[in-house]
């Protein structure tokens, strides 16, 4: 029995088992690597996308969880790859390797959407649970404070 | 829909070729160039190809051949800046070619900081005999001596007869014409590029989820592989039962690796793969699998007792390395002598993109492998090894590396991959766990440093003995190793820059019980964090500022030679007199980062600044630390300044950035990370049991500057992070007036 859900504002249908991770369906059955794996066990977030606006790690959450809903991923933010976010984190050079970014992103547009202009303390709360290995975490802040001065 | 949507290998071309920052894949060059370096002209109706790292296509775009990993430093920003501006080619005009491994090529192993520390003046002669040889082309074209040519901007000028040519339309000509093997480099006020804040090449594919990594290519008909290895290293399997991995649902087969090898270098580790139609079938798979390991010699291997085997050697007798003077009549005529034993855990580099590789055998009986490898040439030859076929047979693409610290310059994961593709004749992706990473690596060696100092009644110090004790890399490829090999010593410990008149280096013995391997800075990380713990410790002792104490402790300006002192010592694969332990420059970084963090200055009770300087991969870098400590007696890092000096540099935007993120780093070895064995295999497994510095305890600044100087470039990934240790526990010195001797400070139970 496939499970339908939207993914970037299309309609799949995923014949696959009930309890695969989200990350695994979305990268193996759909094709989208944008979303990484970094720990499987929502440590690091690497794997992060929306369901239904909503950041969550996509490595615990089963597919079935997402069924009929809308899940965006990178590739999903914005058609031309210039929403705010990805602007700032482009002007700001964030990325080293750049793996751990999309991620990042996920959350940061998340956090943004939740709260237009985070103070660092803000940015810490929602951020801590990304982990960046190569120590971009000072740009991520600048950038994020970026993206929030030029939205508003 | 399809419940399977793959990419195919074309639509994979397509997607990673586009010129606007994705991963380009060479898959075919223009020409035939064979030679390392730059060689004679490669002909072709459409493009000219001066040496192997440039391809002029008659379109005007010049493809430069980036033959390094991209990993995270910018080198694939780096190095076409270097070629572009010798070449004086249009930043627009470029387009930035991934090298397959190949050994056409000058050395591809991404590691040792050495891009452009080793490469630049290669780099420069790619651009430069480029550019030469268009110029010879618009000067046969116009019947003028070619020394009356300009090349700029991507454009052949001849000023008095008033001609001007593009480079797409002298391809044809150049392509007639005998490349040089040499030409002048431009003088560096003309530089373009070089020395420039070029924005990162893969900006946009990192921000949209384009970039490709090790485990982003799906081939048709390919399989995804999940391998259980045995806990402890030397171990083999006795028998396994895989019926209950063949009937979960995607499982197509079940297939043993054989491993270890004596010595394991860089081969798989063995263990039993389980083959599935998707990473999760595989996962699921392996997680039933009954496996009956015999364990091997290394199954008592302990930390906790293994701590106190180092800790015994290190504080005997050792071998001398270095001698100048006696420093045991030193300690004798001592006013007051100290010593110390500082103590530092076996770390992962635990890099975001755990190991992954994809391989398929292809018609002519060769193999073709796409990896996140730091070392495509090491990987070509360890797959050909292992296959038992022909070098030349072994395709390897470079994928971008999500991080890779040293861990992706071992292609065993690699192995294993094109074992799988050899067993199964059908493509198979290799995806590590995070598990099978933090557990199945190549560690960063544990290690034991012993120091004894004496002080006059100046508290200038007289004498220094320091012993080193760690299990070395060489014991991954010489099991009978038992000791710190040449090249580790090298690393912060020979090149000990202090004026005691007295010294005596020593290495002790110690018998390796996992892979040992490269990670980060390497052996300085623990060298740096004694020394310059160490000299704080005199510092205090001597009733003196730390900061002080150093510069006079440096005294001078002055040119260190640990040969004169009877040290074999290598200089990182370069001479004293190309690039000297110069003090002066130990002297300036320290001043200028302690001036930066305002040095001296009052501070409240429960806070601290640290300083420590390091020299590394030919780079001097110093660090000040401002640390807080709460009621409770929790540490926090509160702000960073890193001064630079690495001589030359290319692009100072991907350098300060190294800067950052090495703060970053070192941060997460000095207060967070250990790895510990028990009954032979790694304890822990994950981010929750392995901590990592997360934004939550990053500083409010890392503020970093970067000394001008006209001096050969030096190494730019690494140096930054062995003085970060050092500074905060001298930090948490100044702050607390308590010494920690030992890392992380986790365990000191003040994290």
């Amino acid at each position: 029995m496939a499970i339908e859900l939207l993914l970037n504002g299309e309609t799949i249908a995923l014949d696959v088992d009930p309890e695969m991770p989200l990350l695994w369906a979305i990268r193996d059955v759909a094709g989208l690597t944008g979303t990484k794996y970094g720990c499987g066990k929502a440590l690091c977030g690497a794997c992060n996308v929306h369901i239904d606006g909503e950041p969550a790690r996509s490595c615990v959450v089963p597919v079935s969880a997402a069924a009929g809903r809308s899940v965006t991923t990178i590739e999903g933010l914005s058609p031309e790859g210039n929403h705010p976010v990805q602007l700032a984190w482009r002007e700001l050079n964030v990325a080293q390797c750049g793996y751990c970014q999309s991620g990042q992103i996920m959350s940061a547009v998340a956090l943004l959407e939740r709260i237009p202009n985070p103070t660092d303390a803000d940015i810490d709360a929602a951020m801590s649970g990304n982990i960046c290995r190569c120590g971009t975490y000072l740009r991520i802040r600048q950038a994020i404070h970026k993206a929030a001065g030029d939205a508003s | 829909m399809s419940a399977l949507k793959k990419i195919t290998r074309r639509e994979f071309l397509q997607r990673t070729g586009q010129a606007s920052g994705g991963l380009v894949l060479a898959l075919t060059f223009v020409g035939a160039c064979s030679r390392p370096g730059p060689g004679p002209a490669a002909q072709s109706a459409n493009a000219v190809a001066p040496n192997v790292y440039v391809n002029i296509r008659r379109d005007g775009i010049v493809e430069i051949i980036c033959h390094r990993s991209e990993m995270g430093q910018g080198i694939r920003t780096g190095l076409p800046q270097v070629i572009a501006d010798e070449m004086e080619a249009n930043w627009d005009m470029i387009e930035v070619i991934q090298a397959l491994g190949d050994d056409k090529y000058a050395s591809q192993n991404t590691d040792g900081s050495t891009s452009i520390r080793d490469q630049f003046d290669l780099l420069r002669n790619a651009g430069a005999t480029a550019r030469e040889m268009l110029i010879a082309a618009a000067a046969k074209t116009w019947g003028v001596p070619a020394s009356e040519c300009v090349a700029r901007d991507h454009m052949v000028y001849h000023e008095s007869t008033n001609q001007e040519a593009a480079y797409g339309d002298l391809v044809a000509v150049a392509a007639s014409l005998e490349a040089p093997t040499e030409a002048p480099f431009k003088s560096r006020e003309d530089y373009r590029y070089i020395g420039k804040p070029i924005d990162t090449l893969d900006g946009f594919a990192f921000t949209t989820g384009q970039a490709m990594y090790g485990g982003d290519l799906a081939l048709p008909d390919m399989l995804h592989a999940s391998i259980e290895r045995c806990p402890v290293v030397g171990g083999t399997v006795v028998a396994y039962d895989d019926k209950a991995a063949r009937a979960v649902n995607g499982v197509v087969d079940v297939v043993q690796i054989a491993g270890p090898t004596t010595p394991v270098a860089f081969n798989p580790l063995g263990g039993i793969a389980v083959l599935a139609e998707n990473t999760w079938a595989a996962q699921r798979g392996r997680a039933t699998l009954d496996i009956e390991w015999d364990l091997g010699a290394n199954a008592s291997h302990d930390s906790a007792v293994y701590r106190n085997t180092l800790t015994e050697s290190v504080t005997s007798e050792g071998t001398p390395v270095l001698t100048r003077g006696d420093v045991a009549a030193a300690f004798a005529a001592a006013n007051e002598t100290l010593e110390a034993v500082y103590y530092a855990p076996y770390l992962s580099q635990a890099p975001m993109e755990p190991p992954a590789a994809v391989a398929r055998m292809t018609d002519d009986g060769g193999c073709e492998v796409w990896a996140c490898t730091q070392d495509p040439q090491s990987a070509q030859s360890t797959v050909a090894t292992i296959l038992g076929i022909d070098k030349q047979l072994v395709k390897v693409h470079v994928t971008l590396l999500g991080g890779g610290f040293g861990r992706k310059s071992k292609p065993d994961f690699i192995c294993e991959a094109a074992l799988l593709a050899q067993a199964t004749r059908r493509p198979v992706k290799v995806t590590w766990t995070r598990e099978d990473d933090i557990r199945h690596g190549y560690l960063h060696s544990v290690s034991a440093q012993y120091l004894k100092a004496s002080l006059d009644a100046d508290g200038f110090g007289t004498g220094l003995l320091h012993r080193t004790c760690f299990p070395s890399i060489a014991s991954t490829f010489d099991p009978n190793a038992d000791g710190p090999a040449a090249f580790e010593i090298d690393l912060g410990f020979l090149d000990n820059p202090y004026a005691f008149p007295n010294m005596e280096l020593e290495t002790a013995k110690a018998i390796a019980h996992v892979r040992i391997g490269w990670l980060r800075s390497v052996c300085n990380v623990f060298h740096a964090f004694a020394v310059c713990g160490f000299m704080d410790e005199l510092a205090y002792q001597a009733g003196e500022d730390p900061r002080d104490y150093l510069v006079r402790m440096l005294k001078g300006n002055r040119r260190i030679d640990p040969t004169a002192d009877g040290a074999k010592y290598g200089n990182y694969g370069h001479s004293l007199d190309d690039h000297p332990i110069d003090t002066a420059r130990h002297i300036a970084v320290l001043e200028k980062a302690a001036a930066m963090a305002d040095w001296g200055r009052a501070l409240p009770d429960g806070r601290g600044l640290g300083i420590a300087v390091h020299r590394s991969f030919l780079s001097w870098v110093a660090v000040v630390a401002e640390v807080s400590v709460d009621g409770e007696g929790k540490m926090a890092v509160e702000e960073l300044w890193i001064a630079l000096d690495a001589g030359t540099i290319v692009n100072p935007d991907r350098v300060r950035a190294q800067m950052e993120g090495a703060g970053i780093f070192g941060m997460s070895l000095a207060l967070q990370g250990a790895l510990t064995a028990e009954n032979g295999g790694i304890v822990q497994g994950n981010f929750d049991t392995y901590p990592v510095t997360r934004m939550s305890g990053a500083p409010a600044a890392i503020n970093v500057h970067i000394m001008e100087s006209t001096a050969r470039p030096g190494g730019v990934g690494e140096p930054g992070v062995p003085p970060v240790a050092p500074a905060i526990v001298n930090a948490y010195f100044a702050a607390t007036g308590t010494r920690i001797r030992e890392l992380p400070l986790r365990n000191a139970g003040i994290v």
